[in-house]
């Protein structure tokens, strides 16, 4: 179980209040956990990654165990804390983005 | 007894605004969509509590939201506009090659018999439609690739397709406007497109009566009389009585030719209204006095309209969609400022009042008559 965490605007879009926690098919990486996200909330398709090239926007970092992952490759695997659901998955909107 | 809906986009959010026939108490609700840029909200002709609204941000890019009953409550739809096939290139601002990419819906026009069929216009400029309240996009790719498109360039808000206008006379002809491309006209549901700019001059591009290239800013038309169409551009307020196939200037006595939004009177097809600003580089009101012109005469001759407006010290903006008419028996005129007031006249123009004052800056107003 991957524990998400998503920027506020996200969450109302969303409707959802905590954390987002997902069943994550196979490794964890971004794009299983980001498919697994947009399929259980489709409304956030495009909102974190581009639809198509699934490239991440550019205003959008991936944060997880005091680290920027924003720039691991979409399927390195993710921190093993937070594979465990020790650590969450943060999806961060930069401070620039506003 | 009826009344008025008043859909405003804002810079930070969505407000709607009720007021009945009256137009002096008003009703006011929102932020919806708090701190997002809300470019258009627009309601279905055929169904007003359909509402669409453009939503998009920095961070999270863009959504379209879908409201089934009259702006309470709002579902987010589809939002991938993907041009259709390779997009190729246009013009940036220095004169290389950019290729297509979508940034933004500036504009969202619902059909007007339809509730579930609508079309969007883009940044960078192109046509969407769709014929399911939303859900899915597809391109009219006819326009973007008519053989101008590599040589179109963004004007200063960017390469946007900001007007849609739909003939009520014949389902097959819509008109588009570009900045800086121009007006183009489709007379087979936007399979393809022909270029309407013949009259327009720009001095700004090398060849000013260029077929494209021109920075139009908004287009009008009266639904009694489709044929006749206002253009505000970049300077100049134009008319054509062709249907757009030659234009002819009406600026007359206007302080100012530069300005962008232009508006027609709900039930006098050739009172039309504009808001003067003094120029590209100095978006407000010359004289630091907010004044709304109207031509009674279908252009050339414009008077001010002043009472209620402020005639000192005012150095707002109104932005090419945010101006607004009802259909009440009395029309009313709306517009909004990038200072954050919505004014609304119930008089046809002859007075205004604020309905607020203190919003983000204001990008879109709308108006619903509601029965």
């Amino acid at each position: 179980m991957i524990r998400v965490v998503l920027p506020a605007h996200l969450r109302t879009i969303a409707h959802v209040d905590g954390e987002v926690r997902l069943d994550v098919e196979g490794p964890a990486t971004q794009r299983t956990v980001l498919d697994a996200l947009e399929n259980r909330y489709p409304m956030l398709r495009g909102t974190i990654r581009d639809q198509s090239t699934h490239k991440r926007r550019a205003f959008v970092r991936f944060f997880a165990c005091e680290e920027d992952l924003s720039h691991e490759t979409p399927d390195a695997p993710l921190p093993e804390r937070v594979v465990t659901g020790a650590e969450p998955f943060l999806v961060v909107g930069a401070m620039a983005g506003g | 007894m009826s009344g008025v809906r008043v859909l405003v986009g804002t810079r930070k959010g969505a407000f709607v605004l009720t007021a009945d026939g009256k137009r002096d108490k008003w009703d006011v609700s929102g932020p919806h969509f708090a701190g997002w840029e809300m470019y258009h909200v627009k309601g279905s002709p055929a169904d007003p509590d359909r509402i669409y609204a453009s939503q998009s941000g920095g961070w999270f890019g863009q959504l379209i939201q879908r409201s089934d009953d009259g702006g309470t409550t709002w579902s987010p739809v589809g939002n991938k506009f993907e041009y259709d096939g390779d997009p190729g290139t246009h013009q940036w601002y220095d004169g290389t090659p950019r290729p297509w990419e979508f940034k933004r819906v500036w504009h969202l026009e619902p059909s007007l018999t339809d509730p579930d069929t609508v079309y969007a216009g883009v940044e960078d400029a192109g046509l969407f439609r769709s014929d399911d309240g939303g859900q899915e996009w597809s391109e009219l790719a006819g326009l973007r690739g008519h053989g101008s498109g590599p040589n179109w360039q963004p004007g200063a808000g960017g390469l946007c397709l900001h007007t849609i206008l739909l003939d009520p006379s014949d389902p097959q002809r819509i008109y588009v406007a570009i900045s800086a491309a121009g007006a183009f006209r489709s007379d087979n549901a936007g399979k393809t497109w022909q270029p309407i700019n013949q009259g327009l001059l720009s001095d700004g591009i090398p060849d000013p009566d260029a077929e494209v290239g021109h920075c139009v800013h908004r287009i009008a038309m009266h639904p009694s009389r489709p044929d006749v169409l206002f253009m505000q551009k970049h300077w100049d307020v134009m008319r054509s009585d062709d249907a757009g196939g030659m234009w002819h200037e009406v600026s007359g006595n206007l302080p100012s030719d530069f300005g962008f939004p232009i508006d027609v009177h709900a039930h006098e097809p050739d009172t039309i209204y504009v808001v003067p600003i003094k120029s590209d580089s100095e978006h407000f009101p010359p004289e630091g006095k907010l004044r709304v012109y109207r031509s009674r005469t279908g252009g050339n001759e414009w008077e001010p309209l002043t009472k209620g407006l402020p005639q000192r010290d005012c150095y707002v903006n109104v932005l090419r969609d945010a101006m607004a008419v009802d259909s009440l028996d009395s029309c009313g005129v709306y517009f909004g400022t990038t200072g954050g007031q919505v004014y609304v006249s119930a008089d046809a123009g002859d007075s205004w009042e604020p309905i607020v004052r203190d919003l983000p800056a204001v990008l879109s107003v709308e108006v619903q008559t509601l029965p």
